[in-house]
């Protein structure tokens, strides 16, 4: 009895704020609907999308026509000039449109080296052809009948339709959302755990404050996940790995709902460099037992051996690729199915279905905060599995 | 398909930062608490496997203590066992001591006695003799008296000497 009663408030602020992130979106999708009729659906998937990638600026809301962006440095490897750094607000001018800056032009969230072939008309053409584009994006998906298609397609034309400019040439290390993203998640880590760590340093005392929230995860992760799958005398070496990995994505997950921030773990360029961590962990940490029985499996027929041997060899590569695809597409999808939901209201442009989805899409992001937690738990019980595999002795 | 083309400036990014968060955290945050969990649990395991030890000595103590008092008890029985059994001999020593002593004041006051009857009736012989011998005195001189009864027993006595 008393339990429940304690409970209401703090459900009341779980869905305050679920119900503010769900604003935070809605009105980025009122601005990138841009109000008209005929755009909303392109305007709806551009948003998305928008959300979902990478990005040269930190955008956070747009009220009216006024959007609120930090500007944040843009930094190329030139491998003729060397290095050169920009802010991503100079790509930028006043009306928001593109504008070459330093020999290097950012268009739909990509930056672009300019060469010879390039001239102002040109990049005036351009921006010319950007706006008709956008103004006709959405008569030419209603007329061809087929939007999404449409819309592909002529996302590819724009690729291609640059004159003058290159996307070779040039190693592009900016300090991206999802850089800043990563950088405050570093931040973050560091100050937390340096914190929980201070209070072991000072000698044995029952856990406190944060240190009581963490310390149940760090024994799971040792007892549950390393010892079980590892083994009792060769988990604690892959202790740190294990445990930057489960933090580094549980918060990286969790700071990907926060509203207005960026998508990191939904990143196959994240999620592909933490599969790698664990598959190169994995190789070379493999005893004779583990390569024994990817390369002449013992306790099965000869003839069948060769066949198990480029089954198991295979096994080796997909392993982190499902590690990668499994964390991005969940991810992914879990933010896609958030603003799609929340979208729909302002596609179908119905009050009705925005209340209503609104209240879906807090229910769905409450589900996002589950599988936030899972995805991390996931990946680490995985790469905690394919280490534990690669470190056996062969004592079945 | 963008989404799923990995930008090689981000995967570079991300490699130096998880490798910076490895370093970092394993070295001043994993390691203090992983030691110190441990060192945690394993103080508490010896505190509990301690407690464990202390309730069994407690326990043998009491047991000890238990058997203490039973013998404290037992030796307690057996002194006062001795000591009434102890008591009681003198007591019986005492009474027959008394006895004894008893005994021989009865002896000996009867060995007074015999000897004082024994004295008495000796002097009352002595006297009875005495006695007899004035009474035969005056009884002879009164039968003496006259000439005659003299005569009378001279000549007795002579007949008894010519007998001898």
């Amino acid at each position: 009895m008393k339990q429940s009663r304690t409970n209401i408030p703090n459900l009341l602020i779980i869905s305050f704020l679920a119900a503010i992130f769900g604003l935070a979106s809605s009105s980025n999708l009122w601005a990138a609907s841009g109000g008209g009729d005929e755009e909303k659906e392109g305007g709806g998937t551009d948003f998305i999308m928008h959300h979902i990638k990478d990005d040269y600026q930190w955008h956070i809301i747009t009220l009216g026509h006024t959007h609120v962006t930090i500007p944040l440095p843009v930094i190329v490897y030139d491998y003729e000039d060397g290095l050169k750094v920009f802010m991503s607000s100079d790509f930028y001018d006043e009306h928001h449109q593109p504008k070459p800056h330093g020999g290097y032009y950012i268009d739909h969230g990509k930056l672009y080296k300019l060469t010879e072939g390039y001239s102002a008309s040109s990049a005036h053409d351009n921006e010319g052809h950007e706006e008709d584009h956008h103004e006709e994006a959405g008569f030419h998906n209603e007329d061809a009948g087929h939007g999404e298609e449409g819309a592909h397609e002529q996302e590819e034309a724009h690729g291609n339709e640059h004159e003058g400019m290159t996307q070779s040439g040039f190693l592009d290390i900016s300090i991206t959302k999802n850089v800043a993203s990563l950088i405050i998640s570093m931040i973050l880590l560091f100050g937390v755990f340096f914190t929980v760590a201070k209070r072991y340093k000072k000698g044995i005392a029952a856990p406190k404050g944060i240190q009581s929230l963490f310390e149940p995860v760090i024994v799971f992760i040792r007892d549950d996940i390393a010892k079980v799958n590892i083994g009792e005398h060769k988990y604690e070496r892959f202790m740190p790995y294990l445990l930057t990995l489960f933090f580094f994505i549980l918060f990286n997950n969790l700071l990907g709902l926060t509203p207005g921030a960026a998508n990191l773990t939904g990143n196959i360029a994240v999620t592909m460099c933490l599969a790698l961590f664990t598959f190169f962990i994995t190789q070379f940490n493999g005893r004779k037992a583990y390569w024994m029985h990817i390369l002449w499996t013992p306790g099965v027929p000869l003839p069948i051996r060769p066949v198990i041997l480029v089954v198991e060899v295979i096994g080796i590569f997909t392993k982190p690729i499902s590690l990668t695809l499994r964390l991005f597409a969940s991810i992914t999808a879990g933010h896609i199915v958030v603003l799609s939901i929340v979208g729909l209201g302002f596609i179908l442009n119905s009050l009705v279905v925005g209340f209503v989805g609104t209240l879906f899409s807090v229910i769905i992001t409450l589900i996002e905060i589950l599988v936030a937690v899972i995805q991390a738990y996931v990946f680490t019980l995985f790469s905690s599995m394919y280490i534990g595999q690669a470190v056996d002795d062969g004592h079945h | 398909m963008d989404l799923l083309i990995p930008d090689t400036g981000l995967f570079i990014l991300q490699t130096i930062a998880f490798i910076l968060l490895l370093i970092f955290l394993g070295k001043f945050a994993w390691k203090p608490i992983l030691s110190g969990l441990k060192e945690r649990e394993q103080t508490i395991e010896s505190a509990l496997l301690a407690a464990e030890q202390a309730k069994k000595d407690m326990q043998a103590l009491q047991a000890d203590n238990e058997k203490l008092l039973a013998e404290a008890r037992a030796e307690r029985d057996a002194i006062l066992k001795e000591a009434m059994a102890t008591a009681n001999s003198i007591k019986e020593e005492a009474k027959e001591e008394t006895s004894k002593i008893t005994a021989k004041m009865l002896e000996d006051a009867k060995a007074t006695i015999e000897n004082e009857k024994r004295a008495a009736l000796a002097e009352v012989k002595t006297q009875v003799a005495a006695l007899s011998l004035d009474i035969t005195e005056k009884v002879i001189r009164k039968q003496l008296s006259d000439k005659k009864a003299q005569e009378a027993l001279v000549d007795e006595y002579v007949k008894d000497l010519n007998l001898n």
